[in-house]
């Protein structure tokens, strides 16, 4: 330890925490907001526009739309992302290097050059404002995250657990399901949410893959930010917010410590 | 090495998501950049608009200047909050932390949108600053620059904060101590010793960031208001207006190639393996 930062510059670092975070914290008295526009409650909290959000049947069938879309995509990316991460855990350094690169083209290619490939071919096949190609589109974006999440659990294994593994006589099956699988299970399982949450909140593509009667709930709350600003956007605000914290605090709890990990490997 | 490895069951596990990504994934975008030397007719016709056109120009330009703005803001108040970081506590790092991922992963939509209630002209810091008295008239935060680059930095500190972190946090501590011991002051050991060594963590969170603020749509949309059009925008008002698939495809393969040509440089000169992924 050398010591305690300064304190200005340790004052001015949690203000700037406070104001990321503040804008959050001003949209929930916002929601709950006692007059009929978005404003802070004047003279008492009230519930009514998180009631007329429950009472209004689009709110709710694009929240479920957006729930199957994230469920589905989680699934199809954990399962190809962590795979994929086992196998270049393995794999000769060069082709390893060639697959990380492909893998994590998702993240790196701005979102509209995406969103304009995938209309462009998903006209093609047919894929245009369907369930099937929301869901495939989304898993694709969502697969880098599983797969770094996996590779930084695995680089902290020991490499002949697998090698005493295939020396006692077990497959790579065999190895994956009783040995690698259950000791990167936390890895497994931050990459899942991370997807979930990063499917869940896609827009971009979402926007040009989709046209009507296929509204997800981010692409709702788009629209009426363009149409009619209410105070039920703020509830759905809100409500996104609180299930990203809850997964977050899960990721906390069980996920593997893949920031406290980045921090301590700097390989 | 090499013909043993192609045989290698291991190769089997990539398989199904360099198909999946291969096929669905890298075809499309080969197809967007193709279809940007095709359409309407073969040759570089679309790319002559990026020297001639001056829509496109100023359109570039805004993007340029904004993302070089919010770039050094952010990285400049990302460092304060990581170098904080890196001396804290325990207790203090870990709620730092959780903050940061917090917003890191609350939808960018939903961080917009809340901007856009703090920033506009009846908005929160607006009505502040009128009930006290500093200002008569509300000041105009949203539908210009301001207000784009004020919602960006906000979105993008977290994405400077967390590579800077690992950073900083590889310096070794004893090299300051060794800096005062010597007689340094506190200020003189920072710029002679900690600040020449955070420097190439600093280069590739500038790189990330301008990067990724490139691509940013949603939030000069939201806080922009149509008035501050940036080159995402732009793609989107050809693609959805006008329909010109090759002027649309060739912006975004400009910036594409951009992004990979940024990226390859800075692969070359730093070290960003430790950003795209602490790969074994």
């Amino acid at each position: 330890m050398i010591g305690r930062t300064a304190w200005p510059v340790r004052a001015l670092a949690w203000g700037l925490v406070g104001l990321l975070v503040l804008p959050f914290l001003v949209i929930v008295p916002i929601s709950l907001t006692d007059r009929a526009y978005l404003s802070l409650p004047d003279h008492a909290l009230s519930l009514q526009h998180y009631r007329a959000l429950f009472a209004d049947t689009r709110w709710g069938e694009a929240f479920l739309r957006s729930l199957i879309i994230a469920l589905c995509a989680a699934a199809i990316s954990v399962l190809l992302g962590t795979l994929c991460a086992f196998g270049c855990w393995r794999l000769a350094p060069r082709t390893a290097h060639a697959v990380r690169a492909l893998v994590l083209l998702p993240l790196i290619v701005p979102a509209i050059i995406q969103a304009l490939a995938f209309y462009r071919t998903w006209s093609d096949l047919h894929l245009i404002n369907t369930y099937t190609g929301v869901i495939l589109a989304n898993a694709i974006l969502a697969i880098p995250f599983v797969f770094i999440a996996v590779s930084s659990a695995l680089s902290h294994l020991d490499p002949r657990l697998e090698l005493a593994a295939s020396g006692l006589g077990a497959s790579l099956g065999q190895t994956l399901r009783w040995v690698l699988i259950p000791l990167v299970l936390p890895g497994v399982f931050s990459g899942a949410l991370f997807a979930f949450v990063a499917a869940f909140d896609e827009l971009i593509v979402v926007l040009f893959i989709t046209t009507r009667g296929m509204d997800t709930l981010p692409k709702m709350m788009w629209i009426s930010l363009d149409y009619d600003l209410t105070p039920e956007v703020a509830c759905i605000a809100v409500l996104i917010g609180l299930l990203t914290i809850a997964l977050l605090l899960a990721e906390f709890v069980f996920g593997a410590d893949t920031k406290r990990q980045a921090g301590n490997s700097p390989h | 090495m090499t013909a043993r490895a192609r045989l290698s069951p291991w190769l089997l596990l990539v398989l199904p998501a360099v198909a999946l990504i291969g096929v669905m994934y890298l075809t499309p975008l080969l197809r967007v950049l193709w279809l940007s030397v095709s359409e309407p007719s073969l040759g570089f016709g679309n790319y002559r608009l990026l020297l001639t056109n001056a829509t496109i120009q100023r359109v570039a330009g805004t993007t340029l200047w904004v993302c070089a703005l919010t770039t050094i803001l952010t990285v400049g108040l990302g460092y304060v909050i990581a170098y904080t970081m890196v001396h804290a506590g325990r207790v203090e790092m870990r709620l730092m932390l959780f903050c940061i991922l917090l917003t890191f992963w609350l939808s960018v939509l939903v961080r917009s949108f809340a901007m856009l209630l703090l920033l506009r002209n009846d908005g929160l810091v607006n009505q502040l600053l009128l009930a006290s008295g500093l200002v008569d008239h509300p000041i105009q935060f949203v539908r210009n620059a301001t207000g784009v680059v004020i919602g960006m930095v906000h979105v993008m500190i977290p994405l400077a904060v967390l590579p800077l972190y690992a950073a900083l946090r590889g310096i070794d501590p004893a090299l300051m101590r060794a800096a005062r011991g010597l007689g340094c002051g506190p200020l003189r050991a920072f710029a002679y010793v900690f600040w020449p060594l955070s420097r190439p963590g600093l280069a590739q969170a500038c790189v990330l960031v301008f990067i990724f603020s490139l691509g940013f749509f949603v939030t000069p949309a939201i806080l922009g208001g149509g008035k501050v059009v940036m080159m995402t925008e732009y793609i989107r008002l050809q693609f959805e207006q006008t329909l010109r698939w090759g002027l649309a495809t060739m912006l975004a393969s400009s910036l594409l190639l951009a992004v990979l040509l940024m990226l390859g440089l800075a692969s070359r000169f730093l070290n960003m393996r430790r950003i795209t992924g602490p790969a074994a």
